[in-house]
């Protein structure tokens, strides 16, 4: 491999062999994850612990990735050229470190939560449902650090297909057609639509590299940027942009460990990180606002912010209720770079964090719900604040910050997006977000009134009655660092700053 | 000291027969197996001489694949008036796939047919080395009356092959006989068209035919000649609308004959007519006659989508796959018909990539029929989870032949968009990508029915014994490599496109002697991309 492998080197670039390693080493240790759950179908314990250990490491890897870079970013290392001039290559720039942090921070987490909920529950399939779960993550870091479009469609691909079988788990009939949807959705658009783009980028400008300021500069001009900018916000359909957005509810019949990382954190993460990576590193945030292309998708990205506000307010099934109004909260980053100002793409970035957070809190609250009474339905909660304080309170956090109120962190990202709608001269974009967050009050308060305030049934208890440990410890750590996230805020921004400027 | 020159003379002579040998020695197997008449001596010969041929195959293609052509002349007779074989990048990698296949299926084919055949084991050895035979010998010649001998080789030993599915469905002896008289009416078609051009011309070596067809570009036998040979050789690479043989011969055909003739057999016949498009007529003669926008593109987007669309509807995954097969040809006609250097390169990658995947989701198909007894999405239901090696590589197989990246579909299907975006027809770009979602719906259709389905109550159905199973993961692995690893593949196909579509193949062009080449050229598979990336793209 060494003969293929050369660094690009860029001014003040480089890449250490100790970075280069775990960059690799991040995306091999959930492999072995996934190996050791497929070897050992039957060893339970065994098995998790593991895969345990497996996503502690790759948190531990990703840490001295953040050690020895820092907010800096890397020179991209060539592994292979796969067609010519398009190469396998790694590298980290902020916000890809950020997101490498953030999913296997929270894999940790969730894998803890996951053995809870899948014991608790009685779920078939450990075995094979880990092992995707594993892969899934490996996908996610090749996302992470992917040095240029083609990688990332390459490891985006492979995400949707480790992810398929986690959907389609329970196998019945229900699962597999919510698995269908999820899938030709995803993989329609990223076939359709995204490959599309990025070989027409490749046919346009010779190069699939992230640059800082873009590459489409002088390359691409008139009709060409929004029909292009288009293919791809549309591709990318893990951003779940409406139209395209069906197949985030659909995904909801999978187990919730797989809702509360993937779909709350990974999958979509991955979907409007791409989105970020496009709009900063493709297109370019000051080409964008000179050609003017993105103003259309801003539209269409407040359309879905909205539009799917009030479809989340009238689901009662809580998982399909939070699954729209993940929606709506992917268009805020989605927001962020159509906005094509500098504050506009941090905040997205910064709410990629701030929401992965408060999200995941959501889902596995949700989960723990399931676990301990099999409700499921928003109608069904009443009282059960009482018997399960700490679940209802870790969602409350949660709510607070998705709803971007202080003293959580997602009020930040929320802020840094309207600096940014103002220095793109959008005033209806305050109004949007705005809006969006009194809708958001609307559909999430009433979860935490009724499960506090309101007389339960019969079969709710009376006394204190959580969860299994595994299932309320994990969502109340995350709720947590939702409060953290408020206090670090600053230093995030500081952070991401190395991808615009 | 003298004990090492002589052997590096015997050593210097072989290599320089290597071309001769490549033909000789499958074509020698055949009489030997009958000879023989024993079916695991059969089997060895057979397994045998494929491997062989595959080493020579890998030795010509390392020499040829960063340019030039070594010119072989049987018998010491020079051409134009002896048949002279002639190998450069483009039937180098066809050879390579053809041998690679065909070393590949034999020891799957030893527990399929067993299953399958019951009678006359040695007779179907002996025509499949004569298939083989007549394949390769089609793709090296440098002699167009010598292709039509070879093409009929195959042809005649192929409709055997396809009739010995008789025992396990009758419907292939109406296959084989549809095929018969469409595969007779399309060589029929071709060595008229041949005749035409000895008529203009007086030769039938290709490169003193492309040397005299200049400056007759406007004749009407000339021309005839062309659309005889194009509908000819259109029939036998199943280009739609002359794809009708296609789908029963596969279907009904003993899966290793599938697996070797789906993989092989239409390249082969695209390799020759490319051959004949861009070096026996030049690059020019067929832009200026329209074939492409005319006649190409249409059928190649109709066989696209229709062979896709109907392959969506199928209830019988070998079936679906032999529609799958003719939409595939579709993206390998519509490379040509883009006539850049990124079209014609994805046109030989495909052919080589399409053959290993479909090679591939053949043998999980074979495996299938092996252990349910059918290949009815009704009989394989749930199979992957009974028989989860066999799923794994249909798993990497489908994946490939939807094109997701890391897999070897992958990298024909980028090439061909990019081509079609380099000469700005974007419509055309997008129509590719909008005939393989129909990919993915058939594909997911067969993953669903393997996986998500309950299996038979009854199925005590395992993955098949490792003779079968080790060719199997080969290929699919050989589907990852060369979806990421593409030195050995895409430089070929670029040297390949480079030469087709300069269209010099006069027989004034400097020769790479064989004799004069060093002995020590890279053999080891290690060794091959240090000198694969040499064409420059």
């Amino acid at each position: 491999m060494a003969r293929a492998m050369r660094a690009r080197m860029q001014p003040g670039e480089t890449t250490d062999m100790e970075t280069f390693t775990a960059i690799i080493l991040s995306m091999v240790i959930p492999l072995v994850a996934m190996f050791a759950s497929m070897a050992l179908p039957k060893q339970d314990n065994l098995r998790d612990g593991i895969t345990f250990v497996c996503a502690v490491a790759t948190f531990a890897v990703v840490l001295v990735i953040l050690s020895n870079v820092g907010g800096g970013s890397t020179a991209a290392v060539e592994l292979i050229e796969v067609l010519p001039g398009v190469s396998l290559a790694f590298n980290v720039e902020p916000l890809g470190l950020m997101f490498a942090l953030i999913a296997s921070g929270l894999w940790i987490l969730t894998h803890i939560y996951g053995v809870g909920y899948m014991r608790g529950n009685n779920e078939k399939n450990h075995a094979r449902f880990f092992a995707c779960f594993s892969a899934a993550i490996s996908g996610v870091m090749g996302i992470a650090f992917s040095a240029n479009m083609f990688t990332l469609f390459l490891f985006y691909e492979f995400l949707t297909v480790s992810t398929y079988p986690l959907v389609a788990h329970k196998g019945t009939p229900e699962a597999v057609s919510g698995a269908r949807t999820y899938l030709s959705i995803l993989m329609g658009t990223s076939i359709a639509l995204l490959l599309t783009a990025v070989i027409w980028t490749y046919a346009l400008t010779g190069t699939l590299d992230f640059t800082k300021g873009g590459i489409m500069q002088g390359k691409a001009s008139g009709w060409i940027v929004p029909v292009l900018l288009g293919l791809y916000a549309f591709g990318i359909g893990k951003a779940a942009l409406m139209p395209f957005h069906r197949w985030l509810p659909a995904a909801m019949v999978a187990p919730t460990p797989v809702s509360a990382l993937l779909h709350a954190v990974a999958v979509v993460k991955a979907g409007v990180f791409t989105m970020l990576k496009v709009g900063v590193y493709i297109f370019g945030i000051d080409f964008l606002a000179e050609t003017g292309a993105s103003e259309w998708l801003m539209w269409l990205a407040a359309y879905s912010i909205i539009a799917a506000s009030v479809v989340a307010m009238c689901q009662d099934n809580l998982k399909k209720r939070l699954a729209y109004s993940t929606v709506s909260q992917l268009s805020y980053i989605t927001l962020g770079v159509a906005l094509a100002t500098d504050m506009g793409a941090l905040g997205g970035g910064m709410h990629i964090a701030m929401h992965a957070m408060g999200k995941i809190t959501l889902f596995m609250c949700a989960g723990s719900i399931y676990v301990a009474y099999h409700r499921t339905e928003v109608s069904q909660l009443s009282g059960l604040g009482r018997a399960m304080p700490i679940t209802f309170a870790a969602f409350c956090i949660g709510a607070i910050s998705i709803i971007g109120l202080p003293p959580m962190g997602g009020s930040w990202s929320k802020f840094l997006l309207m600096v940014g709608a103002v220095d793109a001269g959008q005033q209806l974009m305050i109004v949007v977000l705005m809006a969006s967050s009194l809708l958001n009050v609307a559909y999430l308060m009433p979860i935490v009134a009724k499960g506090f305030f309101m007389a339960g049934d019969d079969k709710v208890p009376t006394g204190f009655a959580e969860a299994p440990l595994f299932c309320w410890l994990p969502p109340a750590i995350t709720a947590f660092g939702c409060l953290v996230l408020f206090v670090f805020a600053g230093e995030i921004q500081t952070f991401l700053a190395g991808m615009v400027n | 000291m003298a004990g090492d020159v002589e052997i590096r003379e015997v050593a210097m002579t072989l290599h320089a027969q290597l071309p001769a040998l490549q033909i000789v020695v499958p074509f020698m197997t055949a009489p030997l197996i009958v000879f023989f008449g024993k079916r695991e001596t059969a089997w060895w010969l057979a397994f045998l001489s494929c491997s062989v041929s595959l080493v020579i195959s890998y030795l010509l293609l390392m020499q040829v694949i960063g340019g030039g052509f070594i010119s072989y002349q049987m018998g010491g007779w020079a051409p134009p008036l002896g048949i002279e074989y002639r190998i450069d990048a483009a039937n180098g990698l066809i050879l390579f796939l053809i041998s690679l296949v065909a070393t590949i299926t034999m020891p799957f084919a030893y527990r399929s047919i067993q299953a399958e055949i019951t009678r006359s084991h040695t007779l179907f050895y002996a025509c499949l080395m004569l298939c083989f035979t007549g394949l390769m010998g089609m793709v090296i010649t440098g002699d167009a009356f010598n292709v039509f001998v070879f093409l009929e080789v195959s042809s005649l030993s192929t409709y055997v092959l396809v009739a010995m599915g008789a025992e396990r469905d009758k419907r292939a002896l109406t296959a084989a006989f549809d095929y018969l008289i469409l595969g007779t009416i399309g060589a029929t078609f071709f060595v008229i068209g041949i005749g035409f051009l000895y008529m203009a011309t007086g030769t039938l070596n290709m490169a003193d035919l492309a040397d005299r067809i200049q400056g007759q570009e406007s004749s009407r036998t000339v021309r005839a000649g062309f659309a005889f040979i194009v509908v000819g050789l259109g029939l036998k690479a199943a280009m739609v609308p002359l794809h009708l043989w296609l789908p029963r011969a596969y279907t009904y055909a003993p899966s290793a004959v599938t697996v070797f003739l789906a993989a092989t057999a239409t390249k082969a016949s695209i390799y020759v007519m490319l051959r004949f498009m861009f070096s026996v007529y030049q690059p020019e003669f067929v832009f200026h006659t329209n074939v492409l926008q005319i006649l190409f593109i249409p059928l190649a987007l109709l066989a696209m989508f229709g062979g896709s669309f109907v392959a969506v509807f199928q209830t019988d995954m070998k079936r679906m796959l032999a529609y799958s097969s003719i939409g595939q040809i579709g993206y390998m006609l519509l490379g040509i018909a883009m006539l850049n250097q990124s079209g014609v390169s994805a046109t030989m990658v495909h052919m080589f990539n399409h053959g290993i995947t479909k090679a591939v989701l053949f043998m999980g198909v074979g495996a299938f029929v092996l252990r349910a007894g059918s290949s009815f999405y009704d009989n394989i239901g749930g199979l992957g989870r009974k028989m989860p090696v066999t799923g794994a590589v249909i798993v990497i197989g489908g994946l490939s032949l939807i094109g997701i990246p890391g897999t070897a579909g992958f990298v024909s299907k980028w090439l061909l968009v990019q081509a079609a975006f380099e000469n700005d027809m974007w419509p055309i770009a997008l129509l590719i990508v909008l005939s393989s979602l129909l990919a993915v719906i058939y594909v997911w259709r067969v993953f669903e029915v393997i996986y998500l389905q309950a299996p038979n109550e009854w199925s005590e159905a395992s993955d098949p014994p490792m003779t079968m199973l080790v060719p199997m993961i080969i290929l699919a692995v050989a589907c990852v490599y060369f979806g990421i690893f593409t030195d050995l593949s895409l430089g070929a196909a670029g040297t390949a496109a480079e030469a087709l579509l300069n269209g010099s193949f006069g027989m004034a062009e400097p020769s790479l002697d064989t004799s004069a080449l060093p002995l020590d050229v890279p053999h080891g598979a290690g060794d091959a991309g240090a000198d694969a990336t040499g064409g420059d793209h």
